[in-house]
């Protein structure tokens, strides 16, 4: 996926290791980064799960240690998700690669309608990449996995030869119980729904952008990376106890690609127009300044903190009502509405009056100077 | 952002075109040559507000677009050679070439970096010196100071790694060859703000009066475009052929000496070819005798280049304002951004690419059984 | 060719020999060579190219500009036929030189 230079910068949070709280760091302290034998299997790689994965993750299932993990599940429908994570940097303003492969499944099970429960956590790692670097990722995911209120009971580790890796690429795996009496798939836009974004748009990837080596620049900008299923529970909950029955039609959470990649997904899932309001998007102005440097459009730029809802009409203002409340929803919007016509197209209206239409963006948005 | 957003009003916007629909009584066809003007009005619809009788006609504003496709495939030679680091804008990453783009030898192990600065290829340099640095320099006036720059920087510091694969192009001699082309139906032009912020507006009154047009310095704003629309109309209505300012924030009649100062020492003016539309004579910039020892073309010795465009792309029947990209045949069907044929659907600031990012494959027509107005205001 | 944005200067310094600025553009900052406008001074705003300040923007001339362009059109809408809004508009022309020889309109 780095489709940029790789990016020598890393911004590690610890220049040296700090294994002061580590179990038994006497083994590890010979071996500051990464070797070939750590993914062996054999004692190198016991090494990192007993005395860096573990710790951090703590939880039974994980514990037993067993080839899998073995868990108790309530009857009922199961969703399952996977993602692998290979940003370049690896940390970036407002987070880390960790952050991103835990509330990156967490949140596509979310807007399935489900309740995540457990993750795996593969990685693979470059020979060579610093010890202390992983350390502070797999704490970002312990941070994450707590927040989100998800376990990670299952892992692997490989090592590749230097060279062969961006430093960490790393898989996690998903499951989540289904909401009963729920149905979001993308599919389910109907014309007239009420098209709702959780918050601000094009954060994350300018975040990246920002500290990307070539493109660099300085700003408050911070990745928006985050858990969205207590937000999502939240707006399920609020229309459950209304009686207002399936009024969520379909949810997502719009990421590499932007909000336009997203709208255009559901409008060819659904086969409905979508028609958005330039005006009403909420974009952050450092953000759109940025954009504006790199002749980048907001509309296509990742979120990797945000869900798109399509809601029956007359559901809106109380499902808007219950993301402002909630702190990842504070800058919810109401942002457009499908239409029967112009189907599989989105559209946008202009603040000039004119209409235009928004289409799949072809591979990633480049910079440009024209 | 100031100086930006209070000239994207819409309201504004829509009272100027319809002080531009007040003032106009016959057919007017305008060309903006920037393919930065070209990409504001398509995103924008400027050109659905105005009045049916003003065509905008798209003109070779688009560096990248005009490229001669034998650089594009010397570029793609520099950036294939090992130790060679080669440093482009974003926008020349998917251009193709004979047989690849730049992102494709990126993907093959070339190492090809997107810079926002050219300075950022020489730190680059200076930061590497086992390798080669070479910095794409494609652009028109606008980017050549920087381009400058950056040799007269890499010069002072005696680096030796750093090279320069130019591609200068410029205005006033497009204009002209557009103007002398047969059946050329252009009665008028908005210039490139930021070239004149460069050059200033010396050069042109010599053919406002060769050519009778009207000649309006213009910005890329929405009301910037619309004024420059607007003066242009009002010229062309009222008969006259003048050269006037309409970004005068920005723009002096002068322009910026400081940088044709270097310009003049790092630059000398050459024929160049230009994709799509052939050679114009004296309508580029080579680096100057001085400055030759950065020039990669000659520090690489490229041979064997064999181009071939596709027989399908009428790129230079757009890059003249001749057709419009939708009147293309491949348009939209052999070639989309995704399967481009030629640079014009490529550059985010090419015609073709502008009109289907825009939407503009659908005619108006089905867009208007569909539901969607096309007309602004102007029309009532 | 032109994508150019206006910015806030906020800081100027010599670097390797260059006149460069840490520039404001709504919130993002960039360094940007200043070599080009030896006039722009700190709390000046620049127009900047990949990297590069070309011009200065001269704020009067860019208030002006706003104050016209707000100005545009507001008399037709206040008026109620064409031939009124031909009769204001013959009696009070916008340009300040009828015969279109200046570059002000």
């Amino acid at each position: 996926m780095a489709e940029y230079a790789k990016a020598g910068l890393l911004v590690s949070t610890k220049d040296t290791p700090d294994f002061s709280n580590w179990f038994c760091p006497l083994p590890l302290v010979g071996y500051p980064t990464i070797v070939m034998g750590h993914g062996g299997g054999g004692k190198l790689g016991n090494e990192l799960v007993e005395h860096l994965f573990l710790p951090a993750f703590r939880n039974p299932a994980l514990e037993n240690l067993g080839d899998a993990a073995v868990l108790n599940l309530p009857s009922g429908q199961l969703a399952m998700s996977t993602d692998s994570f290979v940003v370049q940097p690896l940390f970036f303003p407002g987070g880390s690669i960790g952050e991103l492969a835990v509330n990156g499944t967490v949140n596509d099970l979310a807007v399935s309608g489900a309740e995540p429960k457990y993750l795996s956590a593969s990685f693979i790692l470059e020979e060579g990449f610093p010890l202390a670097q992983l350390a502070a990722i797999v704490e970002a995911m312990a941070n994450a996995a707590a927040t989100a209120g998800v376990q990670i009971v299952t892992g692997d580790t490989k090592v590749v030869e230097r060279g062969h890796g961006d430093g960490c690429y790393i898989n996690t795996a998903g499951i989540g119980l289904l909401r009963p009496g729920i149905s979001v798939g993308p599919r389910g836009a109907k014309p007239g729904d009420a098209i709702l974004v959780s918050g601000t748009i094009g954060d994350h990837g300018m975040a990246i952008m920002s500290v990307r080596e070539g493109l660099e620049f300085e700003s408050q900008i911070r990745s928006d990376c985050a858990a969205l299923n207590g937000m999502i529970a939240e707006v399920l909950d609020s229309l459950i106890l209304d009686a207002a029955g399936a009024a969520v039609h379909a949810m997502r959470d719009p990421t590499r690609g932007g909000l336009a990649s997203t709208l255009n997904e559901i409008a060819q899932a659904s086969v409905v127009g979508v028609v958005i309001d330039e005006a009403s998007l909420p974009v952050r102005v450092e953000v759109q300044s940025a954009c504006e440097l790199l002749g980048l459009d907001p509309v296509y730029v990742a979120n990797e903190g945000k869900a798109v809802f399509f809601v029956a009409a007359e559901a809106a203002e109380k499902v808007l009502a219950v993301l402002r409340a909630h702190p990842l929803g504070r800058e919810a919007a109401r942002i457009g509405q499908v239409t029967s016509e112009h189907k599989r197209m989105l559209v946008a209206r202009t603040a000039m009056g004119a209409n235009r239409v928004i289409p799949t963006q072809i591979g990633e948005q480049l910079p440009r100077i024209c | 952002m100031k100086y930006l957003t209070e000239f994207r009003n819409g309201e504004i916007a829509q009272r100027m075109a319809r002080e531009i629909a007040s003032i106009t009584t016959r057919p007017w066809k305008i060309m903006e040559v920037c393919g930065g003007q070209t990409h504001s009005i398509i995103k924008n619809g400027i050109d659905q507000m105005l009045p049916a009788e003003i065509e905008m006609i798209h003109g070779p504003g688009c560096p990248v677009c005009v490229t001669p496709l034998e650089l594009i495939d010397k570029a793609l030679a520099i950036a294939e050679q090992p130790g060679v680091i080669f440093c482009s804008f974003g926008d020349m990453l998917r251009v193709p070439g004979t047989d690849a783009d730049l992102f494709q030898v990126k993907g093959t192990g070339g190492d090809v970096r997107v810079v926002y600065s050219p300075l950022d290829a020489v730190e680059w340099a200076v930061k590497n010196p086992d390798r080669q640095v070479v910095f794409f320099g494609v652009g028109f006036e606008t980017t050549a100071p920087a381009n400058a720059m950056s040799v007269h920087v890499a010069k002072r510091r005696g680096l030796k790694n750093f090279s320069l694969l130019v591609s200068h192009v410029l205005v006033p001699p497009a204009i002209e060859a557009i103007m002398d082309s047969p059946g050329n139906k252009v009665q008028g032009f908005l210039l490139a703000g930021h070239v004149c912020s460069v050059m200033g507006y010396w050069e042109y009154p010599p053919l406002a009066e060769k050519y009778r047009i009207p000649l309006v310095v213009t910005g890329f704003e929405p009301l910037d475009l619309l004024d420059g629309i607007r003066r242009a109309v009002k010229q062309l209505e009222s008969g006259r052929h003048e050269v006037e300012n309409a970004y005068e924030r920005i723009v002096k009649f002068e322009g910026n000496q400081a940088a044709q100062k270097l310009l003049a020492e790092v630059f000398e003016v050459t024929d160049r070819a230009w994709r799509g539309i052939g050679v114009i004579p004296k309508s580029g910039w080579r680096l100057s005798a001085a400055y030759r020892e950065f020039d990669a073309e000659e520090r690489f010795h490229i041979t064997g280049i064999h181009t071939e465009e596709s027989p399908l792309c009428r790129a230079g029947d757009v890059l003249r304002g001749a057709i419009k990209p939708a009147e293309c045949a491949a348009f939209g069907k052999e070639c989309t951004p995704r399967h481009p044929l030629g640079a014009t659907m490529v550059s985010s600031e090419g015609a073709c690419a502008a009109y289907y990012n825009y939407g503009r494959f659908l005619s108006a027509e089905s867009l208007a059984s569909a539901g969607i107005g096309l007309t602004g205001v102007a029309h009532g | 060719m032109c994508l150019a944005i206006p910015g806030k200067v906020e800081e100027i310094t010599t670097e390797d020999g260059l006149r460069v600025g840490r520039v404001n553009f709504g919130g993002v900052v960039k360094r940007v060579c200043l070599d080009y406008v030896p006039e722009v001074e700190v709390g000046d705003y620049t127009i900047v190219h990949v990297g590069f300040a070309l011009s200065k923007i001269d704020e009067e001339t860019a208030e002006k500009t706003l104050t016209d362009f707000r100005a545009m059109g507001v008399l037709d809408e206040e008026l109620a036929s064409e031939e009124e809004a031909f009769a204001r508009a013959a009696a009070a022309p916008q340009s300040s030189c009828l015969d279109g020889s200046c570059s002000s309109k």
